[in-house]
C-alpha cells in the first residue's frame, strides 16, 4: 500500500483525537463490519442565531480503522476547525483525498468518510438545536450507524 | 521511522529470503553453464544434470520417485496444472471438493471450471481451521473428481488431518490433492504414507528462489497441461526450463531435508515466546488457528478494537514486516475468508495479525516486537471509538 508523506504524517501523529463530553453534535459514519469506523464530536460557536454563521468551536473524533481511515479524519478535523457551518456542509470527501495529496484507490470510497461524518455532527447539532430544516438539506453518511 | 534499525522479518509465509546455499547453487546457471537442457551438447547436459539432480533431490524430500516431480513455476501453477489438468483430461466425474479455506489459487480454478459443467463443493471447517470430516464423508460421491485440501494453511497455520482425508476421498474413487506450499520443507511429508495423489510446492516458500515449483502427481494419474508446445517435463509443461530456479528448488529442498526436526524445533520455541511476550502484555487477544495442530512458525491471532493494517502500518515504521488478514491488506472489501470460515465475526478478522517465523529468525527479533507492539495497540486503542477502557 503505497501512502502519500501526508498520510503518513495524519495516521502516525492524528490532530484532533478524542471525545468532547458535552458535545453540540456527535456524527458517525461506518461499521466495525465494513473495517472502518469514525465518530466525531463538536462544539458550535452560535452566531446571530444564523446557524450558517455559525462555527466549529472545537472537534475531536475517534476512528478504527485503516491507516487511510485514521488519516482522513485527522485531515477532515483540521479541515473543519473553525470554519462556519455553511462552509463544512459545502466540502467533499474529494477535498479531504486532495489535501493528503491523493489516496490508493482502493480506500477513496472505504474510508474516505470524514467529510460525511463531520456533517453527521452538524446534522445532529442543527436537529437537536429545532433546525430540522436544514438538517434534513444535509446529505451526511449514506448508512449513518446512530 | 527508526532509520538504520535492522529490518525484521516476519511475513515468512508470504516468501523467504534465499539461503546463501541455494544462491551458491544458482549461481554458475545464470551464464557460466547456460546452455539449454534440450540441447545435445555438454552446455544443455551439464544443465539438464542439474534439473535431473534437482528432481532427485524434490522426490527425496517428498518419498516419490523422480518420474513423478514436474517442475512449475510454483504453488500457483501446480496448482492450476492439478485441477484443470485433471478435471479436463476425462469426462465422467464433474464434481470438485475443496475447503473452505484453500488458497485462491486452488478455489479460482475451480470457479474458473464451473462454465466447462463442473460443480465446486466447499467443505467447511471448525473454529480452529480444521476441515469437517462429516461434511466431507457428504459432499463424497461417484461424481466427485477431484478432493484439494491444504496441509497446513497460510494464514492460520492449521494443519489438516491428510491420512483421513485421503483415504475417504479414495473410497469413493476421487483423487486427493494436496496444496502443501506451507509444509513442504518445514514439516515431514511423505506422499505414500499420507496417501496423496498429487501435491503443489513452492521454492520461495522454504529459502528457495521465487518462480521454481513442483507438481508431485503419482504414477499413472492423467491430466492435461495448461501450457502446450514442448516435450519439456515429459509433455507435461512446455517451455524451457527455469534452470537456476529449479537448481535452487532442489538445493532448498536437501537443506530442508537434513535440518527439518532442528529448525521446526528452533522456530517453534521462538513462536510461543512471541505468543507469550504478547500475551503477557496485550489484553483481549485472540488466538487464531489450532492450538497445537499448527504450524511451528505461525502465530495469528485478532487484536480487539483495532484494525489490521494500522498495526502492520505502526510495525513497518519500526521496521517489522507481518501481514494481516483485513480487508485492506486483502485488495477487496472483504477481510480474510480463512478467518470468516472459521466464524470470526468481522471485526475480530479486520483487526486480525500474522507473524510468521523462519531460519533466520532471532531470539532479538522476537524481544523486539514483543518491546514494540503492546504500545502500538495502546495509541491505536487510544483513538479507537470502539475501546472503552
Amino acid at each position: 500500500m503505497q501512502y502519500s508523506e501526508k498520510v503518513m504524517d495524519h495516521f502516525m501523529n492524528p490532530r484532533n483525537v478524542g471525545e468532547i463530553e458535552k458535545a453540540d453534535g456527535v456524527g458517525t459514519c461506518g461499521n466495525p463490519v465494513c473495517g472502518d469506523l469514525m465518530t466525531f464530536y463538536i462544539k458550535v460557536e452560535p452566531r446571530n442565531h444564523d446557524p450558517h454563521l455559525a462555527r466549529i468551536a472545537e472537534i475531536r473524533f475517534k476512528t478504527f480503522g485503516c491507516g487511510a481511515a485514521i488519516a482522513v479524519a485527522s485531515m477532515a478535523s483540521e479541515m473543519a476547525q473553525g470554519k462556519t457551518l455553511s462552509e463544512v456542509i459545502a466540502m467533499s470527501r474529494d477535498d479531504v483525498a486532495c489535501q493528503l495529496d491523493g489516496l490508493p484507490p482502493a480506500k477513496m470510497h472505504c474510508s474516505n468518510m470524514g467529510v460525511q461524518a463531520i456533517q453527521e455532527a452538524i446534522k445532529d447539532y442543527l436537529t437537536k438545536t429545532g433546525r430540522h430544516d436544514i438538517a434534513s438539506t444535509i446529505k451526511g453518511c449514506p448508512r449513518a450507524v446512530h | 521511522m527508526k532509520n538504520g534499525a535492522r529490518q525484521i522479518y516476519l511475513d515468512n509465509n508470504a516468501t523467504t529470503p534465499v539461503d546463501p546455499r541455494v544462491f551458491e547453487t544458482m549461481r554458475p546457471y545464470f551464464s557460466e553453464i547456460a546452455g539449454n537442457p534440450s540441447s545435445i551438447h555438454s552446455a544443455g547436459q551439464q544443465a539438464r544434470r542439474a534439473i535431473e539432480e534437482a528432481r532427485a533431490r524434490t522426490a527425496a524430500l517428498l518419498g516419490c520417485r523422480v518420474e513423478e516431480i514436474y517442475f512449475t513455476s510454483g504453488g500457483t501453477e501446480s496448482n492450476n496444472i492439478t485441477i484443470k489438468g485433471t478435471a479436463l483430461a476425462q469426462d465422467k466425474r464433474k464434481k470438485i471438493i475443496a475447503s473452505a479455506i484453500e488458497h485462491h489459487a486452488v478455489l479460482e480454478p475451480c470457479i474458473y471450471l464451473r462454465r466447462f459443467g463442473f460443480e465446486l463443493v466447499k467443505i467447511p471447517v471448525d473454529q480452529h481451521g480444521t476441515v469437517d470430516l462429516d461434511s466431507l464423508g457428504r459432499a463424497l460421491d461417484d461424481n466427485a473428481l477431484l478432493v484439494s485440501v491444504m496441509h497446513a494453511n497460510n494464514e492460520v497455520g492449521t494443519i489438516q488431518p491428510i491420512q483421513e482425508i485421503s483415504k475417504l476421498a479414495h473410497q469413493h474413487g476421487a483423487l486427493f490433492h494436496t496444496d502443501a506450499v506451507q509444509t513442504a520443507g518445514k514439516i515431514p511429508v511423505d506422499v505414500q504414507a499420507m496417501g496423496i495423489d498429487m501435491l503443489s510446492l513452492s521454492g520461495h516458500k522454504f529459502y528457495g528462489p521465487k518462480g521454481a515449483g513442483a507438481l508431485f502427481a503419482r504414477r499413472g494419474i492423467r491430466f492435461d497441461p495448461l501450457v502446450h508446445g514442448g516435450h519439456h517435463e515429459r509433455n507435461k509443461r512446455a517451455g524451457t526450463e527455469n534452470v537456476p530456479g529449479i537448481a535452487g528448488l532442489g538445493k532448498a529442498c536437501e537443506i530442508a531435508a537434513s535440518d527439518m526436526a532442528e529448525e521446526e524445533l528452533r522456530i517453534r520455541g521462538l513462536r510461543d515466546r512471541l505468543w507469550q511476550g504478547i500475551q503477557g502484555a496485550i489484553t483481549e487477544i485472540r488466538l487464531n488457528g489450532h492450538p497445537d495442530q499448527r504450524l511451528s512458525g505461525t502465530l495469528n491471532f485478532s487484536v480487539r478494537y483495532v484494525e489490521g493494517e494500522s498495526m502492520l502500518l505502526k510495525l513497518d515504521q519500526e521496521q517489522i514486516c507481518a501481514s494481516s488478514g483485513s480487508a485492506c491488506t486483502s485488495g477487496s472489501l472483504e477481510p480474510s475468508h480463512v478467518l470468516l470460515a472459521m466464524g470470526l465475526p468481522h471485526d475480530l478478522a479486520h483487526g486480525s495479525l500474522r507473524f510468521s517465523l523462519g531460519r533466520f529468525n532471532t531470539e532479538a527479533d522476537i524481544d523486539r516486537v514483543i518491546e514494540v507492539l503492546p504500545s502500538i495497540v495502546d495509541q491505536l486503542r487510544a483513538i479507537s471509538p470502539l475501546y472503552k477502557k
